[in-house]
């Protein structure tokens, strides 16, 4: 029967998701700032890898214990997901417990929710012990994990368990009472019937136990995913769609930029007729900046990245300059993108962007400059970088790192000519010697000289 | 010994066109390989070993310039395209359709990078090539110095691993020495960079703690362990980063720094 307490369950997931959807607006916003790229080739491929990484969780297996307790988090997430829309349907109906006439399936899968919701638990507090107890480096140190990602993480952890701990006093509450009924509950309840007499045998307290365990755990619920723009944690929703559009091409295949082809062609060859530039809305040529200075010259892919990154370091840590004890960190070139992209767009409803300058973080010598180069990145961590792809290959969402990096490197060197003075004597050498170094050319040959092998016979 | 060696005369693509042929395989040497005088030795040992199999190959000489790899890998698009789309003009003049490199850059820029602006050629990697000798039963892997029991560790360049997912082929080679093959603990995809990609060859590297290469020879070296052992590259540039850092560390004595192909050509008895 629908009563009151339907009604009001109504308005506030009616006004959680609107919220949410208002959010995603938002976003879907921000990273359409992006250049566009197509990406869309080879769907086969895609939804493969998006399986494999995604889905099947694969490159976090590069590390097992991380990896498992991340596992227990995130099929429960799954499966925990199916009593949340049994929870909706009760919450709009004034049903209980509307699956339960699955029978057999129904006791399965809620004993099976029971033990992942333990090991969830389990999982969250070593979780926690890891970044504040212990203080595992790649979470808990450089110049970009300031208070707000640290505190966030926390924040993520500490719902998490509060949101299993309401799902259990829901069930044991309701347990008890069908006992004290003499009714049969559907569901089998492996850890509740555990503490089936943990809150007591009287029938008003329990009434209330399990109403109010019902109720934080679908506004948690709601608040939380109201919660997950602002957070680390969106990468549960934007695993998916950047793992689907992430680079199917070998790691080394940088992009080349079609706009310098024509240019040079029509240098070599005066009768070259480049095609006429794309118009933008108004019929003017839309003129596109050699690299990225700021968020809209990086493409919705690379933005997307930052919305996709969790934070969670790996890149940073297997990182070669970082590791040496330069100012590089990949993770802070993903999280900056971020910062400044909301900073120039829209952004969710809770909004903390880096201030390096005003955290005092010295290291960082930014300028007041309004751009995601300078003004967040350094031409020093972008120097720093060997291209090497280890950050991409450690990703575990796919995230391209390396793009980034390089697009900035390019604006500095093609639109400010700001390379670092032996980057120019390189380039001058290959300009007048065709080599890096400062050879003549027609030394080029000379190491064949005097060369000999044994004879066969 | 004098008369049991004969004097090499490197085939160029220019001589080979005047003459109507057309070379199995172009060698792409590049310019470490051309310029670098311990990376000349690299590139002797891989010719004597395409001449001791009788591989028909030719070399650009001095019609061979940058691939424009450092350029683009520093931000500098402007000159990659200008030498790549050059450097593809007189590939194609030649009606090149293979070529090998030994150097993973100039590997990765002409596979991967060449074909956006016109230059589609099937490019493999010395290491590939020589694995394939070997399993051709081509190079017998002997006749020269024994590796028995010889400590080695490979060292694996990014371009030839992560960029392009080469880790089994210049450890094949290395398995045909019979050599006591040792991994550094990060290996193949988690691979540490000698610090030299990038174009950090052509600069100094940023402040920090410690140089990147000399990070990556530590733990080589922790690898081998005491004694003599061989860091094996297949790079150019990793062995310049590794060979700084053993001399950097005081070991040039005990350890020393071989690419896989002189590696092969010693085995082989061809550097006598």
């Amino acid at each position: 029967m629908i009563q009151l307490e339907n009604i009001i369950f109504l308005i506030v997931a009616g006004l959680g998701i609107g919220l949410f959807v208002w959010q995603i607006r938002k976003i879907r916003k921000n990273i359409l700032i992006g250049r566009d790229v197509e990406l869309a080739d080879n769907p086969s491929e895609r939804i493969n890898k998006t399986l494999l990484v995604a889905f099947g969780q694969q490159k976090m297996f590069k590390r097992m214990l991380p990896a498992v307790l991340h596992l227990f988090v995130y099929v429960g997430f799954l499966v925990i997901n199916i009593e949340v829309l049994e929870i909706m349907i009760d919450g709009v109906f004034g049903t209980h417990r509307v699956l339960g006439f699955l029978g057999p399936f129904y006791d399965g899968l809620m004993a099976v929710n029971e033990i992942l919701a333990a090991l969830v638990i389990i999982a969250c507090v070593i979780f926690l012990w890891r970044r504040n107890v212990t203080k595992v480096p790649r979470l808990a140190t450089g110049v970009e994990m300031r208070a707000w990602p640290k505190m966030d993480a926390n924040v993520i952890l500490i719902t998490e368990i509060v949101l299993m701990f309401a799902l259990f006093a829901f069930n044991i509450a309701d347990l008890k009472l069908a006992a004290l009924n003499n009714h049969d509950l559907p569901g089998s309840f492996p850890v509740s019937s555990a503490f089936v007499d943990a809150f007591g045998s009287d029938a008003g307290t329990l009434a209330t136990i399990a109403s109010v365990g019902w109720w934080i755990h679908i506004i948690g619920i709601l608040a939380f995913m109201n919660y997950l723009p602002s957070s680390k944690h969106f990468h549960i929703i934007m695993a998916f769609p950047n793992v689907y559009f992430s680079k199917l091409l070998p790691k080394g295949k940088f992009t080349t930029n079609p706009a310098i082809t024509h240019e040079i062609k029509a240098m070599l060859d005066p009768s070259y007729q480049p095609p006429a530039p794309e118009l933008d809305v108004d019929g003017n040529p839309i003129v596109q900046r050699f690299g990225a200075k700021d968020v809209e010259d990086l493409t919705w892919k690379q933005l997307m990245d930052s919305y996709t990154c969790t934070e969670c370091g790996r890149c940073t840590s297997v990182c070669p300059a970082n590791i040496t004890g330069k100012l590089l960190s990949p993770r802070k070139i993903v999280m900056d993108t971020r910062d400044r992209m909301e900073e120039k767009g829209e952004h969710p409803a809770i909004f903390a962007p880096n201030h390096y300058k005003e955290l005092g973080v010295e290291r960082v010598q930014i300028t007041d400059e309004k751009t995601l180069l300078r003004g967040y990145i350094t031409p020093e961590e972008l120097w720093a970088c060997t291209t090497c792809n280890a950050c991409v290959e450690s990703c575990p969402v796919n995230i391209d790192q390396l793009s980034t990096i390089m697009d900035l490197r390019r604006y500095l060197v093609l639109e400010e000519s700001a390379a670092p003075a032996s980057l120019n004597a390189m380039f001058t050498n290959i300009e007048n010697n065709g080599a890096p170094w400062a050879f003549p050319p027609s030394d080029r040959f000379n190491w064949a000289e005097d060369l000999y092998v044994p004879s066969k016979n | 010994m004098e008369e049991n060696k004969r004097l090499v005369k490197v085939p160029t693509m220019a001589e080979m066109a005047a003459n109507g042929e057309e070379p199995e395989v172009l060698f792409w040497v590049g310019c470490a390989g051309s310029f670098d005088d311990r990376y000349k030795r690299v590139t002797r040992a891989f010719v004597q070993i395409l001449e001791h199999v009788g591989v028909k190959y030719a070399v650009l000489g001095t019609e061979e310039s940058c691939t424009g790899e450092p350029a683009k890998r520093a931000g500098n698009e402007f000159l990659f395209q200008m030498q790549a789309i050059t450097n593809i003009e007189v590939l194609n003049a030649y009606n090149i359709k293979k070529i090998v490199t030994a150097c993973p850059h100039c590997f990765n820029t002409l596979k991967n990078e060449y074909p956006d602006l016109g230059g589609n050629y099937e490019v493999i990697h010395h290491s590939t090539f020589l694995q394939q000798l070997i399993n051709e039963g081509k190079v017998a892997v002997q006749g020269g110095e024994a590796f028995k029991g010889k400590r080695i560790t490979f060292h694996d360049s990014c371009y030839l691993g992560r960029a392009n997912d080469i880790y089994e082929a210049p450890r094949d080679v290395l398995a045909a020495l019979d050599a006591d093959l040792v991994e550094m603990k990060r290996s193949r995809a988690n691979g540490l960079c000698c610090g030299a990609g990038g174009a950090q060859m052509f600069k100094e590297p940023e402040p920090g703690r410690k140089d990147i290469n000399i990070e990556r020879t530590e733990e080589a070296l922790a690898t081998l362990g005491t004694g003599n052992g061989v860091i094996a590259t297949a790079c150019p540039f990793c062995m310049v980063m590794m060979s700084d850092g053993v001399k950097n560390k005081e070991q040039e004595e005990t350890v020393k720094v071989f690419d896989i192909a002189e590696l092969i050509a010693q085995a082989e008895g061809l550097s006598r």
